[in-house]
C-alpha cells in the first residue's frame, strides 16, 4: 500500500499525486515510469514519473482521468492509498550537457517534462521550453517551466493562448541551431514535432506510451516499431530516437481495447461509482 | 508346511484420472482434473512393486523418495506420507498437477512394462491435497544461522531455494516483481489445470517457513544485486525466469488482435480478465483464433481461448503431430475439448482490415527433413503452397527470451549471447555470492527443471554461506 501525501489538481482532470515511496524515491531518475495498480481487481497502468524527492521519501505522477481507473485514481485524496506501485520501470533519460535543448511537452505530460527540464538544466544545457494543450484552460506549469527555461513558448491547438498548432517551431528551429529535442505528448503530438525536427536534424528523443501489463518485459504488448525492428517500450523506452518511430502502427495498437475501456468506465458510471450516484 | 498367499498380481492399467466432461469444462476455467478419491489413491498405490532399486526416484528432478511416499499412503499413514513427499519437494501441489512425470519419474516405472506405469504424480497430488485440506503443519524452526539470502523472483525456483534456505534457518526475503507470488506458476499455468489457490497455499506454506516476500519489487531497478551484497544480504538467488516473448518476425505482426502467449496469458490468469469487467483488465477473443506454436504454452492459450467463447480455436505448427512438445495427457485434453491442429503449416504473414485489426493470415506448408540441432526433424517450406486462413485471433506461443532487466544491472555477472545467465549444474555463476537457476540460465523449460535447480543451488547456498 503506498499513501497519498499531497493531491493536486494541476488542471481540470489532471492531477497529480504525491505519494510515499522512499526506496523509489531513492531510485527514480528521469524518464522513467512506473506501474499503479488501484485495488484488488485493478488494471495495471503505467505513468510517468513526474518528480521524487528523497528527503520527503516521496514520488510524483501526474494523470488525466480519461478511464476507469484514472477516474477512480482522481477519487483518492491525501491519506488514501494505492494498493501497489512497481517502479521505477524503464530506461531512464540520458541527462548530459548537449548545448541548446528544445523541450516541447504537452498535455498531461507537461509534469514529467518539469522533471526532464530541471535535469537538463542541472546539467548546464541551454533550454527552450514549449508547453501546449488542447485548450488554454488545460495549461499548467508555464511559471514552473519559465523559471528553468531560457526560452518559454506556449501554444494551444485552438489558439487561445499562445501560438496555435506547434507549426511556429519551424521558424524556431530556423532562428536557433539546437543540439537536441526532446517531446513529451500525445502519440500525435509527437509525431507532428519529429516530422518538424527531422528535416533540419536535430536529434529528437519522444517518450511513448503504448499499452502495457506488466511493464517489466514480459508480455509484448508495449511492442513498437523503432527504426524498422522491434522494440518493447517497457525494457527498451520508454524514450526512443523520434526520427524512427512508426506512430501510426502506435496509434492503432493504443486504440486495440478502446471499446473495453469504454464499457468499463461507462458499467462504473453508471453504477455510481463517480458519486454521481448513478445519475 | 502351509503354502504362504501368493501376492496379488498388481492390475496392469493405472486407475483412471476422473475429469470434467470435455463439453462442459471447456465453457468453464474450473480445474480439469478432478484427482483421486481416496480409495482410488489407495488402489493405484498399490501397484507400486516397491523395487529394490526403485528407477523412478533417479528420473525425479528433486529426488523425491517415491516409493517411500507411496508406501506410507498405501499404510494409510498419509500425515508421515505428506512428510516424506515435503522432504524433497516444498510444492507438491503443484508438481502433481504440471509435471511432466511421463518423461520423469513414470517414465522408468517397472510397471510400464507389463502396462501403465504407476501414477505417481496423481498419488502426490492426492496427498498434497488431502494434507491441505486437513490444514498444514507448520514445520518446527531451526535455530537461526544470522546469514540472510536475497531470493529475485517467486517462481518456481526461487520459492524452491526459499524454503530449503528458510528450513535450514537463513533469514530469506524473496523479491518478487509482479504483484503476486508464484511467478509462472500463476501468470503462465491456466486456472483449469492449477488453481490459483492451491498456489497461493504453497506460497503461504513458504512464508510459515519463514520466508519473506515483498511484491512489486523488481530488483535491478529498485535495489541491484551488487547492492543488495552490500547491503546485508550474503548471497543471492536469481530465479527470474522466462521474460521477453519471442515473435515471429513476419510482416502484420502488430495488428491488433495478435496476441504473444504471455500477454494472452497474464492478461487471462494474472489479471483475471475472464472476470472482465469485475476485473478492469480486458481481453478481446474473437470468434475464429488461431494459436501458433505447439507446447504447452499454446495448448494452455488454445484451450483459455476456448473457455473464453472462441467458436473455433486452432493451433499451427510447423512440425508433425509426433513432434507436438506439449505433454501428451495436454494435447489429448485439447483434442478432446474440440480444438483443432493444423500441422505442418507456418505463418507468413498477417493482414489487416480497415481498421488495423487481424483478418487473415497467410501460410505455408512445411515438409520435414532431417533432424536439426534439436534432435526434432526440421521443418522446411515447400515453394508455392501458400494458403490463407480467416482468423480474428492470433495467439503466438513460439517461446520467450530472457528477460534483460538483471543483466543489464549487474557489473560482471557473465551472460551468453543468448541472454540467459552463465551458471554452473550448482548455479554459481561468476559473482562470488550470487546464484541463478531456473529459465534464465536454461532458458525455456519445465516448472520442476527449475525447482531441481532451485534445490541444487539451495544446497550450493548453504555451504557457501556456512563456510563463510
Amino acid at each position: 500500500m503506498y499513501k497519498i501525501v499531497a493531491k493536486r489538481e494541476l488542471a481540470p482532470k489532471i492531477k497529480l499525486f504525491e505519494v510515499h515511496a522512499p526506496e523509489m524515491a531513492e531510485k527514480a531518475r528521469p524518464g522513467q515510469f512506473i506501474i499503479i495498480i488501484i485495488n484488488e481487481n485493478g488494471e495495471r497502468i503505467p505513468l510517468t514519473i513526474a518528480g521524487y524527492d528523497t528527503a520527503r521519501g516521496t514520488i510524483s505522477f501526474g494523470f488525466n482521468e480519461v478511464g476507469k481507473t484514472t477516474k477512480q485514481l482522481g477519487l483518492l485524496n491525501e491519506g488514501d492509498c494505492i494498493w501497489n506501485i512497481t517502479g521505477p520501470l524503464g530506461v531512464p533519460s540520458e541527462i548530459r550537457n548537449y548545448g541548446k535543448v528544445l523541450c516541447v511537452a504537452g498535455g498531461v505530460m507537461i509534469a514529467p517534462m518539469l522533471l526532464q527540464v530541471r535535469a537538463l538544466r542541472e546539467s548546464g544545457n541551454q533550454i527552450t521550453t514549449v508547453v501546449g494543450a488542447r485548450i488554454k484552460q488545460l495549461l499548467f506549469f508555464e511559471d514552473e517551466m519559465k523559471a528553468l527555461s531560457d526560452k518559454l513558448f506556449v501554444a494551444t491547438d485552438d489558439g487561445s493562448k499562445g501560438y496555435k498548432g506547434l507549426d511556429f517551431i519551424k521558424e524556431v528551429l530556423k532562428n536557433e541551431k539546437f543540439d537536441r529535442c526532446v517531446a513529451y505528448g500525445p502519440v500525435v503530438m509527437m509525431k507532428n514535432v519529429s516530422e518538424i525536427t527531422k528535416p533540419f536534424g536535430v536529434p529528437t528523443v519522444v517518450s511513448l506510451t503504448p499499452i502495457m501489463v506488466d511493464g517489466m518485459g514480459m508480455c509484448g504488448v508495449c511492442r513498437v516499431t523503432v527504426g524498422g525492428k522491434m522494440k518493447f517500450g517497457c525494457v527498451d523506452g520508454p524514450e526512443f530516437d523520434g526520427h524512427g518511430v512508426d506512430y501510426d502502427e502506435l496509434i492503432n495498437r493504443q486504440r486495440m481495447f478502446l471499446p473495453e475501456e469504454r464499457l468499463s468506465s461507462l458499467l462504473w458510471e453508471m453504477r455510481g461509482g463517480c458519486n454521481c450516484g448513478g445519475k | 508346511m502351509a503354502e504362504s498367499k501368493p501376492r496379488p498380481k498388481p492390475k496392469k492399467e493405472a486407475v483412471k484420472m476422473p475429469k470434467q466432461d470435455a463439453k462442459i469444462r471447456s465453457q468453464n476455467f474450473n480445474e480439469v482434473a478432478l484427482g483421486y478419491t481416496e480409495e482410488q489413491a489407495l488402489e493405484e498405490a498399490s501397484r507400486c512393486l516397491q523395487c529394490p532399486k526403485p528407477q523412478c526416484v533417479a528420473g525425479c528432478p528433486v529426488g523425491i523418495a517415491i516409493p517411500d511416499f507411496i508406501k506410507l499412503l498405501k499404510e494409510g499413514k498419509y500425515e508421515e506420507a505428506a512428510q516424506k513427499l515435503k522432504e524433497k519437494n516444498a510444492l507438491p501441489a503443484v508438481c502433481g498437477r504440471v509435471c511432466p512425470q511421463e518423461e520423469q519419474c513414470q517414465k522408468s516405472c517397472i510397471m510400464s512394462k507389463m502396462g501403465e506405469p504407476v501414477s505417481i504424480g496423481r498419488l502426490e497430488r492426492w496427498l498434497a491435497d488431502w494434507e491441505r485440506k486437513k490444514g498444514v503443519k507448520t514445520p518446527e524452526k531451526t535455530p537461526p544461522t544470522g546469514k540472510k539470502v536475497a531470493i529475485v523472483g517467486a517462481g518456481p525456483a526461487g520459492l524452491t531455494v526459499a524454503a530449503e534456505l528458510a528450513k535450514l534457518g537463513h533469514e530469506v526475503v524473496i523479491f518478487e516483481a509482479l504483484h503476486l507470488a508464484g511467478g509462472v506458476l500463476v501468470y503462465g499455468i491456466p486456472e483449469f489445470r492449477l488453481p490459483k489457490s492451491i498456489v497461493q497455499a504453497e506460497v503461504d506454506y513458504i512464508k510459515k517457513l519463514g520466508a519473506d516476500l515483498r511484491l512489486g519489487y523488481l530488483v535491478g531497478r529498485i535495489h541491484t544485486i551488487p547492492e543488495l551484497l552490500r547491503t546485508g544480504f550474503n548471497a543471492v538467488f536469481i530465479g527470474t525466469g522466462a521474460g521477453l516473448p519471442a515473435f515471429m518476425n513476419v510482416p502484420g505482426e502488430n495488428l491488433g488482435g495478435i496476441y504473444s502467449a504471455n500477454e494472452f496469458l497474464i492478461r487471462v490468469n494474472l489479471m483475471k480478465s475472464y472476470a472482465f469487467p469485475i476485473y478492469d483488465t480486458p481481453i478481446r477473443i474473437g470468434k475464429h483464433v488461431v494459436v501458433i506454436g505447439g507446447g504447452n504454452v499454446a495448448m494452455d492459450s488454445a484451450r483459455s481461448a476456448l473457455r473464453l467463447g472462441a467458436e473455433e480455436v486452432c493451433i499451427v505448427y510447423r512440425r508433425s503431430r509426433e513432434e507436438l512438445p506439449a505433454r501428451e495427457e495436454e494435447i489429448e485434453n485439447a483434442e478432446e475439448e474440440g480444438i483443432v491442429c493444423k500441422f505442418l503449416a507456418a505463418p507468413i504473414k498477417f493482414i489487416g482490415d480497415e481498421k488495423g485489426w487481424v483478418k487473415a493470415m497467410e501460410c505455408i506448408c512445411m515438409e520435414l527433413g532431417p533432424p536439426d540441432e534439436s534432435g526434432r526433424r526440421k521443418p522446411t517450406p515447400c515453394k508455392g503452397s501458400e494458403f490463407t486462413m480467416d482468423t480474428d485471433t492470433v495467439i503466438v506461443a513460439i517461446g520467450r527470451t530472457p528477460n534483460p532487466i538483471i543483466q543489464s544491472t549487474t557489473e560482471g555477472l557473465q551472460v551468453t549471447k543468448w541472454g540467459t545467465i552463465v551458471a554452473d549444474e550448482n548455479g554459481k555463476t561468476s559473482i562470488e555470492g550470487v546464484y541463478a537457476g531456473g529459465d534464465i540460465v536454461t532458458g525455456e523449460a519445465t516448472v520442476i527443471s527449475a525447482m531441481g535447480a532451485g534445490k541444487r543451488a539451495a544446497k550450493a547456498i548453504h555451504e557457501y554461506l556456512m563456510k563463510k
